[in-house]
């Protein structure tokens, strides 16, 4: 019980910093990187529900971030289709792709799985980069208008995108969380603990894993839509796979297969990167190593060691009280005995 | 009729370098059993060694291919040692990112050392080759006949090496079956080292037989190894002549592919392949091969 309040608690804290950080940064850049960070811990929360809960390694997530940019950017610059009708059909169009993509590679075992996604997101890349017909090619999309205004609420300066974001990424979490803790959230880890474990126990596989995927790619093409308002400007890079390791450092840096990971991940990481501006493009001379310690020494992540700890602690507690009580018993036995003989 | 020869001999040109670079990777594999997304950062490494070594050193070309495959050799070893080898134990998700993490390095070391502009090795023997010419109206530059050649001494070699030697023996032995391997004394560290040697050193070799017709840059291993994996999943991981055939297939489609089809969606061509033989045949082409 005490559990959970501290959980509610924390949760609370999280929130009110997010509301107060942009007044206690000195310029807007604070706000715009930060904006940019949650973005990317969005469609990491998806790729966690993939990777970290059903135990499977999609490397194609930056290419349906891409595509729910690219559903934004298209409609918008050329059709003239309203922001909000199109950030909707963004999150639908990622999900539909991620449909029959999923249907066609989850029947592929991990390894291969993982191969075919990696193929799929250079395949979509590709297409972006060629098909300048539609995707205005390496040019790429120029002048994506900001989301349009709600009611009152405006979303044209970055202040306002930022509360937008933020929230987009609590409701993000909220989904998540009751996804993660429902009986279909415990059927995607069956699936990451065994296959055959899970499917003895009746979780139909295919079923499941397809949906785990539709959600996954969901959360990134809503990720990409917000990305192109926010932005407003989109190139083939953004469907690059380097855009998917961040994203799995993001994941593993805050905690493979938790709830916050993904967002602590991205978080610090983003400003990490940012930190060591001075790198410029050998940023990568930092993050490829970093990768490899992290699988190492700490593939738990930030989250998940802070968990064990506490599960560990709350294990020796547990233990202890264990102990105690059965030396209180057998002194009681003790104490008995001699009346029996 | 001399069109359609010409995109056969362009195609066994790209397939036999496809097919050296996929040859390492389905031996790793049958180590590592996990797809080593680092091998294309070796072929990358191994372009880059011989661009060092034909250019600060002046070594001629052939020098410069020995120095290349010994010093991709000995990265991929160091990498087995130092990342691979400590995660044998570990769920095979921690390999693949720890790959993805080798592969941002060496190319982030790469980029670093040399910038990201193209660079390019001089053909050893410029021109093309007159007889076939003459004979049969083909335009084959000499520098592909040595690709040609070379893949074929090569994959020559390895066969030999795997079927009549016990070291080769001992690397069939470890794919096959790791503790059956262990428990007739085959020493897995050896095995492994020699392994990730040869993947390097075959890595190196198609990369430095193929640039003299293409270019020298940091990403340029991420295409052809994409396509390395397309390859032995067509031809089963593991699958020493599945390799060679993959690459072979993968080479040839992608050259008529970009004749008849379009230059550019070239590239494309070898994925979707992929995803169409996957769609309909989940195991792969030889699923005999596939473990």
């Amino acid at each position: 019980m005490s559990g959970l309040l501290s959980r509610r608690t924390l949760a609370v804290a999280a929130i009110l910093a997010g509301l107060v950080y942009p007044f206690v940064v000195p310029n807007d850049y604070f706000v715009y990187v930060m904006a940019l960070a949650y973005i990317y811990a969005i469609a990491a929360l998806g790729l966690n529900l993939m990777l970290g809960y059903t135990g499977h390694l999609n490397l194609a997530h930056a290419a349906f971030m891409a595509i729910g940019a690219y559903t934004v950017g298209i409609l918008t610059v050329d059709y003239g289709v309203p922001y909000w009708i199109a950030f909707l059909l963004a999150g639908v169009n990622a999900a539909a792709l991620g449909f029959v993509a999923g249907i066609i590679s989850l029947r592929l075992k991990h390894h291969y799985f993982s191969i075919f996604t990696l193929c799929i997101g250079i395949i979509v890349w590709l297409v972006i980069e060629k098909w300048d017909g539609l995707t205005h090619g390496v040019v790429g999309i120029m002048g994506i208008p900001a989301p349009t205004g709600i009611g009152p609420i405006r979303f044209d300066t970055t202040l306002a995108q930022y509360y937008l974001i933020l929230a987009m990424l609590a409701l993000a979490l909220v989904v998540m969380d009751r996804i993660v803790h429902s009986l279909t959230g415990r059927a995607f880890m069956a699936i990451r603990n065994g296959e055959p474990l899970a499917e003895a126990l009746g979780v139909p596989l295919m079923r499941t894993k397809v949906l785990s995927f539709v959600i996954s790619v969901a959360y990134a093409g809503f990720a990409g839509a917000l990305y192109a308002g926010f932005v407003r400007f989109l190139g083939p890079s953004i469907a690059a796979e380097t855009n998917a390791f961040d994203m799995i450092a993001f994941i593993l840096v805050g905690g493979l297969g938790t709830l916050s990971g993904p967002v602590i991940g991205a978080i610090m990481l983003t400003w990490a990167t940012q930190s060591l501006q001075f790198l410029q493009d050998y940023r990568l001379l930092v993050f490829g190593p970093l990768l490899i310690l992290l699988v190492m020494f700490m593939p738990k992540g930030i989250i998940g060691t802070l968990k064990a700890r506490q599960a560990r602690e709350a294990g020796e507690r547990a233990s202890a009280a264990r102990r105690e009580q059965a030396e209180a018993d057998a002194s009681a036995d003790g104490r008995k005995a001699p009346a029996h003989a | 009729m001399s069109l359609f020869f010409q995109q056969v001999l362009n195609g066994l040109t790209l397939g036999s370098v496809y097919s050296l670079v996929a040859l390492g990777l389905t031996l790793v594999y049958g180590i590592l059993h996990i797809p080593n997304f680092s091998h294309g950062a070796l072929f990358m490494a191994g372009a880059y060694a011989a661009f060092f070594a034909s250019t600060a050193l002046g070594a001629n070309y052939w020098v410069a291919l020995v120095f290349a495959a010994v010093v991709t050799a000995g990265i991929a070893v160091l990498s087995e040692r130092l990342v691979f080898s400590r995660l044998r134990d570990k769920p095979p998700l921690h390999d693949m990112i720890a790959a993805i993490g080798l592969l941002l390095l060496i190319e982030a070391i790469a980029q670093a050392i040399w910038g990201a502009d193209f660079h390019r090795l001089r053909e050893p023997y410029p021109g093309i080759w007159q007889w076939l010419r003459i004979n049969a109206g083909l335009v084959m530059p000499i520098q592909r006949g040595i690709i040609i050649a070379g893949a074929v001494v090569l994959m020559i070699a390895l066969h030999l090496f795997l079927t009549r030697t016990t070291t080769g023996a001992t690397i069939i032995a470890m794919a096959q079956n790791r503790e059956g391997a262990s428990l007739v004394g085959i020493d897995l560290t050896r095995v492994s080292m020699i392994t990730f040697a040869i993947s390097g050193a075959l890595a190196a070799v198609a990369a430095v037989l193929f640039v003299p017709i293409s270019l020298i840059f940091p990403a340029m291993g991420n295409l052809v190894i994409l396509k390395a994996f397309v390859i032995i999943i067509l031809g089963g991981m593991g699958s020493v002549p599945g390799a060679i055939l993959g690459g072979m297939v993968i080479g040839l489609v992608e050259s008529f592919g970009a004749f008849y089809v379009s230059t550019d969606m070239k590239d494309v061509i070898a994925f979707a392949a992929l995803v169409l033989i996957l769609s309909l045949r989940p195991e792969g082409l030889f699923p005999g091969y596939a473990r």
